[in-house]
């Protein structure tokens, strides 16, 4: 059995090698894209005058809006609609007349190579008469002027949900809290930008694209809508991805749509590869979020009533609607039951790239708003930072518990199993919490400033609406294992063979899995929100169970038996107890599919076996083939659950924060391959350490991102992240065959709560901004110290000096 | 414009045409087809672009093909003698050290040159030696514990002959 | 992000080079180590005609380390320094500063003239050059002459080479007996341009009082700027030095300029905690 197993990837070799194939390792000969962008945030275009590019060698095609035909020139699609979301908008694929942010598409150039894209695109020149931009969620509320005409306000969206009666609630609590909390912009920001490669075949009318896409079947479907062709005359295939994170769930990205028209139109095969400054420009970001926070509570930090209003900046259009503050508001409340709740958010426009999701989706900002919400409590009441937590926790035996909202998939919000006390208590013990003190004395004896942080966090994973599976034994023996969903780093090849071996009872050599390849599986919903492993995972188990009685109903003719004294080991299916009575599954494929001609020793075989006993009986029965499809579409999100602490140490003097250790306990209930759940949190925790303390986009007050580079845009390198200390609980989840729950996003959720708690206890000074740099440590500090920036009630114990 | 640049690749001398603006990084993946070099910023920051030049890492976008001319270069896909995989390869697949794959190929070029020169490299070493090296996905946590174990196995190796 | 199309000249002689600079002019960069020059042809920031790639001139490709100082030429890379033993032991501060240059894969390719060619007021080398009064020789078609640090460093990314002129090499002077050094610097991250970073220098009298205490910055002015500190130091042993109080002075002195990483006053804090700190730590070298 290699289920639970901590098995090496399959995958690596081929990688570690070099033989990994990226969009761009494609397509050698094909002709390239390049994009003239926006350099202004906000501005109509007046004028395209293209003739000094024309006579740039190798040049192929100039194309701008007004070139594009049929539904190409329609806005792109709205791809998640909402009621609440009145005032969506999305862009065109090229520019139509006016540009909404720095890096908007304007004109295609494609040539015969980069180089010279690029030089024919650098003489193009867009004139623009500039309008007035929308930078920030102050000036968008401001809305002294739009990023779209007909959006008053700049308000896409408003949406209300609130559980019992808020302002009673809180208005007969004993103590009242009212605080604001900010969170800034950062991004995905995979080291593989996008990409796409478009192949036309004239005579056959079909299409193949190669995207770095994190949902292959879902842009096939876009692109033969836009395109005019039947789904069926498009592939799409996701290759080797390098890291997505969730930007590249987003499609038909407008260059998804633009590169295979133009390799229709030009009979040609086209390819454009994103580079670092378009990606910075023109991908995605997500986080930028306020936070005006009213909490009511008793004497022991029990929350009673919880009132928070969201401002959300999703930038110049939604295509991807409004699931990041949807995510926020639910599952800001975490592991903790909140009494009355109301949560309130308003998504406005602004002239800055889209916000769409970004590994985490929102959940960051949820735990950091909770979770500096539970740490202010204490502060509030003099109590244990954990103790206060304990109190609001909900019970093992509570489960399922009803949070009585509607989560982002539109069902209700159920936990559906866990245990958090015990959690709890692991983490304590995991970072020693209660020894603490005692370290913090012995730093403090130092000179060093020390501090300590926790935070909690639920993750809604595999959100349906449904994956499917398909599993076929070959007449070698040879267990072929197919999703729609894609993979961009999370060992899917192996995770999944794990699941078919078990399922199977073969071994796991004989076991390939192909992902992301709409040419072997076309329906899929895509990579995102933890889901893979969840709901592919399940989709293939069910469909290698089906694989399985078909095996063991063939297999029992051929041998005489009943199906249900059969067993398969290692590959082989043969009578319980009597092991000389068996047939390999590769002669049971064999047997599976009855053929008139013997064109291989093996399909010899096949002709000459009698199966299916009387004569009169058709020779058939069923499918030929053993193979088998299904699909798993679950009732409803399973909820997995963690947390981190961690201790810090802020120098006196620089100001500068360093991570001492970090510590995570994480439950993603049965765990299909335990180290690569690690390498998952690990990821997801440097980008919790990144948003925390390093990244973030910073958009001057005319719109423009002065950091779109690798220089400026500081991820952490190795030595900015620290060990990780990881512990795994492993409540199963009810909901579906496996009990798995997703990993994927886990690491990142809690980073900034952690931390912002660390510093503050380490400081003694309010954090209720993140992320924070050193610069603004030093201003926090000058501003406590005269008055302006708050210090917590127990500053005097947390800080030397 | 174009003109013929030769230099020897993984120990084998290769000729290709290219104007003299081509980065050493596009001439390796697209004129030469060895695509195992990646490319994730084209401003020298991240090192997926990391190859040996002359047996020191370098960036492989920082460099003009033309002036590589005459140089050896050493892509990951010759990091294994015969086909195989290298000490280094192997240790990163055995650790869990890498996920999307992009990254990669940097870190190996890096890897196996810091290891070569110094064997048994301390952890604040290690963490040096690979601090110019993005990787998104990892938290570079396996990334570390793979250069100690390719250390180990070099140094097999090294017994057994 | 592609660079832009040049004329690639790839001198093998000094001669050679000087030749094609003397007839490109001002429509040609110099190609050493390409670690900052590359990343902005990519970007398409700089489009020079002419690339004259000193590379395959193998002759400037040098390091001599003696009793008066550490000459390095103008195809020696950053590593090749770092690694001297003999560079370390006439002058540790170089070493020291070279370690904070970058990355070590960056500090293989990129040149040590290179850097103070670039003329970076946050790159390492220049604050070090600058504080040790080094020089840097440059040649022309029509000669050759010395310029000392001060006059060299003429505005951020800008050095007072002219036009068909190639700095050949560049002289970091030995301290004078009785001297310490050291370096620090703040950056975000590992390897980054510094948010702030100090080079410092203290020489003892006879009497082991301090005589001179000069501290060289980076990233808190247009150029590289040298402060002299003996005035609020000496002429006291270090024991009885008012650190911080040369830190205050120094303090008082710098204008420092905001960017997205730091604010000026941060920025000018910074430079007074490691003024402090790099003279402590240099005094104690001395001693």
């Amino acid at each position: 059995m290699t289920f639970g197993e901590p098995i090496a990837r399959r995958e690596d070799p081929r990688l570690v090698t070099g033989q990994g194939r990226y969009v761009d390792d494609l397509g050698r000969d094909a002709l390239a894209a390049a994009f003239v962008r926006s350099p202004h945030a906000h501005a109509r275009i007046t004028g395209i005058d293209v003739d000094d590019a024309l006579d740039v060698d190798g040049l192929v095609a100039i194309y701008t809006w007004e070139d594009l035909d049929g539904r190409v020139g329609e806005p792109l699609p709205l791809l998640i609609p909402h009621p609440a979301l009145t005032h969506g908008r999305t862009a065109h694929p090229l520019a139509r007349d006016v540009v909404r942010h720095v890096g908007e598409a304007v004109v295609m150039v494609v040539a015969r190579d980069r180089y010279l894209a690029e030089d024919a695109a650098e003489r193009i020149r867009v004139t623009y008469e500039p309008l007035p931009p929308v930078v920030g969620v102050e000036n968008a509320v401001n809305a002294s002027c739009r990023v779209h005409d007909d959006v008053p306000g700049n308000v896409g969206a408003h949406l209300v949900q609130e559980t019992g009666d808020v302002s009673a609630a809180i208005g007969a609590a004993p103590h009242v809290l009212e605080f604001r909390l900010d969170i800034e912009r950062s991004a995905s920001m995979p080291l593989e930008g996008r990409g796409v490669y478009a192949r036309w075949d004239a005579d056959d009318g079909s299409l193949r694209v190669y995207s770095s896409t994190q949902t292959s079947t879902s842009v096939r479907m876009a692109i033969a809508v836009k395109l005019g062709l039947p789904a069926n005359k498009v592939e799409v295939i996701a290759p080797d991805v390098g890291g997505g994170f969730g930007v590249k769930i987003v499609h038909p990205w407008p260059e998804e749509v633009l590169v295979p028209w133009a390799a229709r139109l030009l009979g040609r095969e086209v390819k454009w590869t994103e580079d670092r400054r378009e990606h910075f420009v023109s991908a995605a970001h997500e986080r930028a979020q306020v936070h005006h926070v009213r909490v009511g509570f008793d004497d022991e930090g029990r929350l009673l009533g919880l009132d928070v209003r969201i401002q959300h900046d999703h930038g110049a259009y939604t295509p991807y609607g409004i699931i990041v503050p949807i995510i926020t508001s639910t599952q800001l409340l975490g592991p903790y039951k909140p009494g009355a709740y109301r949560v309130e958010f308003t998504s406005l426009y602004t002239n800055t790239v889209i916000v769409t999701p970004y590994r985490g989706a929102g959940r960051p900002q949820g735990a950091f708003c909770m979770e500096r919400t539970m740490d202010r409590i204490a502060d509030e009441l003099g109590l244990d930072r954990t103790a206060v937590r304990e109190v609001n926790l909900i019970r093992p035996e509570e489960f399922p518990y009803d949070q009585g909202l509607i989560f982002q998939d539109g069902r209700p919000l159920i936990y559906d199993s866990g245990d958090y006390p015990e959690m709890l208590r692991r983490i304590k013990e995991l970072i020693g919490w209660d020894g603490f003190a005692a370290f913090r004395a012995e730093a403090e004896r130092a000179g060093r400033r020390v501090g300590i942080g926790l935070a909690c966090y639920v993750e809604g994973t595999g959100v349906g609406p449904y994956e499917g599976g398909h599993v076929e034994i070959d007449s070698s023996g040879r267990v072929h294992v197919s999703t729609g969903l894609t993979s961009q780093g999370q060992g899917h090849q192996t995770v999944f063979a794990q699941v078919a071996a078990a399922e199977l009872g073969v071994p796991i050599e004989d076991v390939t899995v192909t992902t992301g390849d709409t040419r072997r599986f076309g329906y899929a919903v895509g990579t995102f929100a933890s889901r893979a492993a969840v709901m592919s995972g399940n989709a293939i188990a069910l469909a290698a169970r089906k694989v399985r009685e078909k095996a063991l109903r063939i297999a029992g003719e051929a041998l005489e038996a009943d199906p249900r004294d059969l067993e398969i080991v290692d590959g082989v299916v043969r009578v319980k107890g009597n092991a000389a009575a068996s047939i390999p599954l590769r002669t049971v494929a064999v047997l599976s599919n009855p053929l008139r001609y013997a064109f291989d020793e093996a399909a010899q075989q096949a002709t000459q076996f009698a199966v299916g006993g009387s004569p009169d009986d058709p020779p058939l029965t069923g499918e030929p083939g053993l193979e088998g499809r299904d699909y798993y579409s679950p009732p409803r999100s399973t909820f997995a659950y963690g947390m981190h602490a961690a201790i810090v140490e802020t120098d006196p003097d620089t100001a500068e924060i360093r991570i001492l250790r970090y510590a995570v306990l994480h439950d993603c209930g049965r765990l299909i391959n335990p180290r690569i759940v690690e390498g998952q949190i690990h990821g997801g925790v440097a980008q919790g350490v990144g948003g925390a303390l390093y990244e973030r986009m910073v958009y001057d007050a005319e719109g423009q991102l002065l950091n779109a580079s690798f220089m400026d845009f500081l991820m952490p390198y190795a030595t900015e992240v620290p060990r990780i200390e990881t512990g795994h609980m492993e409540t199963a989840s009810p909901l579906n065959p496996l009990g798995v729950k997703g990993a994927g996003e886990a690491g990142v959720i809690p980073g900034s709560a952690v931390i912002a708690a660390a510093i503050e206890d380490a400081e003694g000074i309010r954090i209720t901004r993140m992320p924070i740099s050193p610069s603004e440590l030093y201003h926090l500090r000058l501003a406590a110290a005269s008055g302006v920036a708050e210090r917590t009630n127990r500053a005097g114990s947390a800080s030397p000096s | 414009m174009t003109r013929e640049i030769s230099l020897n690749v993984n120990g084998v001398p290769r000729t290709a045409s290219a104007e003299p603006r081509r980065l050493l990084s596009d001439f390796l993946r697209h004129d030469l087809g060895l695509t195992g070099t990646h490319v994730g910023c084209e401003h020298g920051v991240c090192g997926c672009c990391t190859v040996l030049f002359d047996g020191e890492p370098v960036r492989s976008c920082l460099m003009f093909a033309v002036t590589a001319a005459g140089h050896e270069v050493t892509t990951v896909e010759g990091l294994g003698a015969d086909g195989g995989m290298s000490p280094v390869q192997r240790a990163f697949s055995e650790c869990h050290g890498l996920q999307c794959g992009f990254c990669t190929p940097g870190f190996l070029c890096t890897v196996t040159a810091l290891l070569r020169d110094n064997p048994r490299p301390s952890e604040d070493e290690v963490l040096e030696g690979i601090s110019g090296n993005l990787c998104r996905c990892t938290g570079y946590q396996n990334i570390v514990k793979a250069v100690h174990r390719a250390a180990d196995l070099i140094a097999e190796e090294r017994t057994d002959r | 992000m592609k660079p832009p199309p040049f004329d690639h000249h790839a001198p093998e002689t000094l001669e050679e080079a000087l030749d094609v600079l003397a007839r490109t002019g001002e429509d040609a960069k110099v190609l050493a180590g390409g670690q900052s020059l590359i990343p902005l042809l990519n970007m398409r920031l700089a489009a020079p005609a002419h690339l004259v790639d000193i590379n395959r001139v193998t002759a400037l490709d040098t390091l001599e380390a003696t009793a008066e100082g550490v000459r390095v030429g103008a195809l020696a890379r950053h590593a090749r320094v770092e690694r001297s033993e003999e560079a370390a032991g006439v002058l540790p501060l170089l070493r020291a500063a070279l370690r904070q240059v970058a990355h070590p894969v960056v500090r293989n390719r990129g040149t040590v003239v290179g850097s103070l060619a670039h003329a970076d007021p946050a790159a390492e080398l220049p604050a070090v050059l600058a504080l040790c009064e080094g020089t840097v020789e440059a040649a022309s078609a029509g000669g050759r002459r010395t310029i000392p640090a001060a006059e060299f460093f003429a505005g951020p990314l800008e050095s007072s080479l002219r036009p068909g002129e190639l700095a050949t090499s560049a002289f970091f002077p030995a301290p004078p007996a009785r001297s310490g050094t050291a370096f620090a610097e703040v950056a975000r991250r590992h390897g980054d341009y510094a948010m702030a970073g100090a080079a410092a220098l203290v020489t003892l009298d006879e009497d082991q009082r301090v005589s001179s205490a000069k501290v060289a910055y980076l990233s808190v002015a247009a150029t590289p700027l040298v402060l002299d500190l003996t005035e609020p130091l000496g002429p006291r042993p270090p024991v009885t030095c008012d650190w911080a109080a040369a830190a205050a002075y120094a303090r008082d002195r710098l204008d420092t300029d905001e960017d997205i990483h730091a604010s000026a006053d941060y920025r000018r804090h910074l430079a007074g905690v490691l003024t402090e700190r790099t003279l402590r730590a240099a005094a104690q070298e001395a001693l």
